[in-house]
């Protein structure tokens, strides 16, 4: 009996897999007040109206509108991205309805059981001790724990709205300042019509007691969310952020265009770790998120450090770099990237190092799992400037494929223009072999259960880095995620 | 415990082996001999289930069950274990989660909940004394940069944790030196039961003088030839397989 035969047999539970598999795909039934479908400088008015914010950030928006109005979608990703139709997408959802009136801080109890609902408790009393989330649904920050504990230390953690609101000379300052709006098509969108995110500053020799955390959930049909996370991390300071996002089952795909922009000054150090579980479409590539994210931050100061982690799991389409500017002599960036794609999945995902300061130093570790029908792609600048001298970067990229259908590829590129830095790459590719499963089979352990075993051991230098509770939430999510793929 | 009847298997569409019969009792230990390609290792895969081998025909029961309607994962809860020759590595996965997934799979069989951490180590500890293995190789990844003797005294280590009825030794004792192939044979022989049986393949007549046969069996061309007691293994060492040749 072949494998291929038993497993079939065996694994009712294998068939619809990708529908049964994905436990976050429910909706949550809210009053939602949702603005017409279609984009226009009106639409645009519309969103800074109802978010009350000031001219500044108006003007920002209608800038960002203009360019973009000039621009097109780019295509030179390794992923097949259907033209979307930006006039069919509603560009606010507000789930907080009509009730939003009785306070900032009091939640629907159908919002609060949403998130019970995903392991994300928003009462603080049943909250993961040592975790601060933003919780964010749609357009808008539903709520923010622990907000007062930090503010003790002078930590400020609230949606960007209320950054905007109440702190609006660090937004100014700050924002657009990693990632200018003329950067992408998808940046250009984002800095337009932008809703909610997290914003986060630590000040001056602060160290952040707790992890920071933002849960990311797309509710409505037919609208997008353009997430704008902001990052600023004063000298000495040190914070830990997590982000997580789910969204339903829909048939439809759905956008997901965030901007993410992180400042690091001298000495201060940031870590920013991302489980990404959108919706993945189903078997056959219905529906599912496109995740087409712009990440990027500055080590600004001298001796900064900033390391992105990600897990990623989810959408239809991952379109992604999380990446450094090392601009402070001595600054240390760091990406360690877990990459899955089963079924019809494409993800093209990768950092960019840009060193401009010396003695700068930066680490890539990749590791991307194909299986199904999927494409998985690897893209990753290393560049190293005239007056880098002194700088490193080492980077290891595997590929690991678990079917004869799906893709793994890499791109790497690299520019030096100083003859004192020195880059290392690396790359491998392998598959799981007949002798390992079987193996692991003749110990007792099924197949599924050996594929998730074998998987979780290859990503291991990077779910190593991600925060403990993080760690064992990712592992399961990889074993899920490959489920129904041994064949 | 183990009756093999008429079985016919072949790779890749080639039959190797051509009505093999066997019958191993609790208590026993038999020796299966014979020159390369001969079909003892293509036996040892058939009897685990490895899905590369197809059986054409003949069938094998385990203490009265089908064995040849079970998935690998089953017969190893039903209690067989192969010792293999050349053990596999599995990089990042560590020999404590390793036998850990392997431990609670053959629990969960048994209707048992999952074994706790502390029984686990406690465990661990134990069989890792009896077979002689280091402590700091439970927690490498498995086999990976493990040496020769290591690898065959990390797969006794995994039999002493699994504590299988029937093991099959697949050459256990190849490229393993004098002081090696003991302390193996040493850790094999402490978890002997009257309960338990073996069937050891080997080419040399060494790991005999450490694991005392009851019953030995030369394969020639996919059959066993010669059945006989200890002094066939000594014949074959001093005169070859030839004889045995039609």
């Amino acid at each position: 009996m072949s494998r291929e035969a038993r497993v079939k047999n065996d694994n009712t539970f294998v068939r619809d897999v990708a529908n049964r598999d994905y436990e976050y795909g429910f909706t949550t039934d809210v009053e939602t007040e949702v603005i017409e479908r279609g984009l226009s400088e009106d639409v645009v008015r519309l969103i800074s109206q109802k978010k009350g914010e000031p001219s500044w950030l108006l003007d920002f928006r209608l800038k960002a509108f203009r360019h973009w109005q000039t621009m097109e979608q780019p295509t030179w990703g390794h992923v097949h991205l259907p033209a979307i139709d930006y006039q069919a997408i509603s560009y606010y959802a507000d789930p907080r309805g009509r009730k939003r009136k009785s306070g900032p801080q009091e939640i629907d109890p159908e919002l609060e059981k949403t998130f019970d609902k995903l392991g994300i408790p928003l009462n603080e009393r049943l909250a993961l001790s040592g975790v601060a989330v933003d919780a964010v649904m749609d357009s808008v920050s539903v709520k923010t724990t622990f907000k007062e504990r930090l503010a003790e230390k002078g930590i400020i953690f609230c949606s960007i709205s209320e950054a905007v609101a109440n702190h609006p000379e660090l937004v100014r300052e700050y924002l657009g300042s990693v990632v200018n709006y003329r950067d992408n098509f998808f940046a250009a969108l984002n800095s337009a019509v932008f809703s909610d995110g997290s914003f986060v500053y630590i000040p001056k020799g602060v160290r952040c007691p707790m992890e920071l955390s933002t849960y990311f959930r797309i509710n409505a049909i037919n609208t997008g969310q353009f997430e704008r996370t902001l990052i600023v991390c004063d000298e000495g300071g040190y914070v830990s952020y997590l982000e997580g996002c789910t969204a339903p089952m829909r048939d439809e795909n759905q956008l997901h265009a965030a901007i993410v922009e992180i400042v690091v000054h001298k000495d201060a150090e940031v870590k920013y770790s991302t489980v990404q579980n959108w919706y993945p479409g189903d078997r056959e590539g219905r529906g599912g998120v496109y995740n087409l994210v712009t990440k990027r931050g500055l080590l600004k100061g001298e001796g900064s450090r900033l390391s992105w982690t990600q897990v990623e799991t989810g959408s239809a389409i991952t379109w992604k770099y999380p990446s450094c500017i090392l601009q402070g002599d001595g600054s240390v960036a760091e990406f360690y990237s877990v990459a899955v794609t089963n079924n019809h999945q494409q993800a093209d995902t990768g950092t960019k190092m840009l060193h401009l300061g010396r003695n700068t130093r930066s680490t890539i570790v990749s590791k991307g799992i194909s299986a199904g029908h999927s494409q998985n792609s690897y893209r990753g600048l290393v560049k190293m400037g005239s007056k880098a001298h002194g700088s490193r970067n080492y980077s290891s990229c595997d590929s690991l494929l678990l079917s004869d259908t799906c893709g793994a590829h890499t791109f790497p590129y690299i520019d030096v223009n100083n003859d004192t830095s020195v880059v290392e790459h690396e790359a491998t590719t392998s598959k799981i072999s007949e002798e390992q499963l079987m193996y692991c089979n003749q110990r007792g352990i099924p197949p599924e259960e050996a594929v998730a075993l074998i998987v979780n051991g290859y990503a291991k230098d990077v779910l190593s880095k991600l925060p403990m509770e993080f760690a064992v939430e990712a592992q399961k999510l990889l074993s899920v995620s490959l489920e129904g793929t041994v064949g | 415990m183990l009756e093999i009847k008429n079985i016919h298997a072949s790779v890749e569409g080639k039959e190797i082996l051509k009505g093999i019969n066997l019958s191993v009792k609790a208590g026993e230990v038999h020796v299966l001999m014979g020159p390369n390609g001969s079909g003892k290792s293509t036996l040892s895969n058939v009897i685990v289930g490895n899905p590369q081998y197809t059986v054409t025909a003949g069938t094998i029961t385990f203490n009265g069950k089908d064995l040849l309607a079970m998935p690998p994962e089953d017969r190893s809860h039903e209690g067989i274990f192969m010792s293999y020759q050349q053990p596999v590595e599995i990089p990042g996965v560590s020999m404590n989660n390793f036998m850990r997934a392997a431990v609670n799979a053959k629990r969960k069989y048994q209707g048992l909940p999952p074994i706790s951490g502390g029984d686990f180590l406690k465990m661990v500890k134990e069989k890792r004394e009896l077979v002689g293995l280091d402590a700091g190789l439970t927690r490498r990844s498995v086999n990976e940069g493990f040496s020769g003797g290591e690898k065959k005294r990390n797969e006794i280590f995994q039999m002493a944790m699994l504590e299988p009825l029937l093991t099959i030794l697949d050459e256990t004792d190849s490229g393993l030196d004098v002081d090696a192939l003991r302390i193996v044979a040493e850790g094999f022989n402490k978890l002997r039961t009257p309960d338990t049986a073996a069937i050891c393949i080997t080419h040399y007549q060494r790991m005999l003088d450490y694991i005392r046969p009851d019953i030995v069996h030369v394969m020639l061309d996919g059959r066993i030839v010669r059945t006989g007691g200890p002094d066939l293994a000594y014949r074959i060492e001093s005169e070859g397989f030839d004889w045995l040749k039609e």
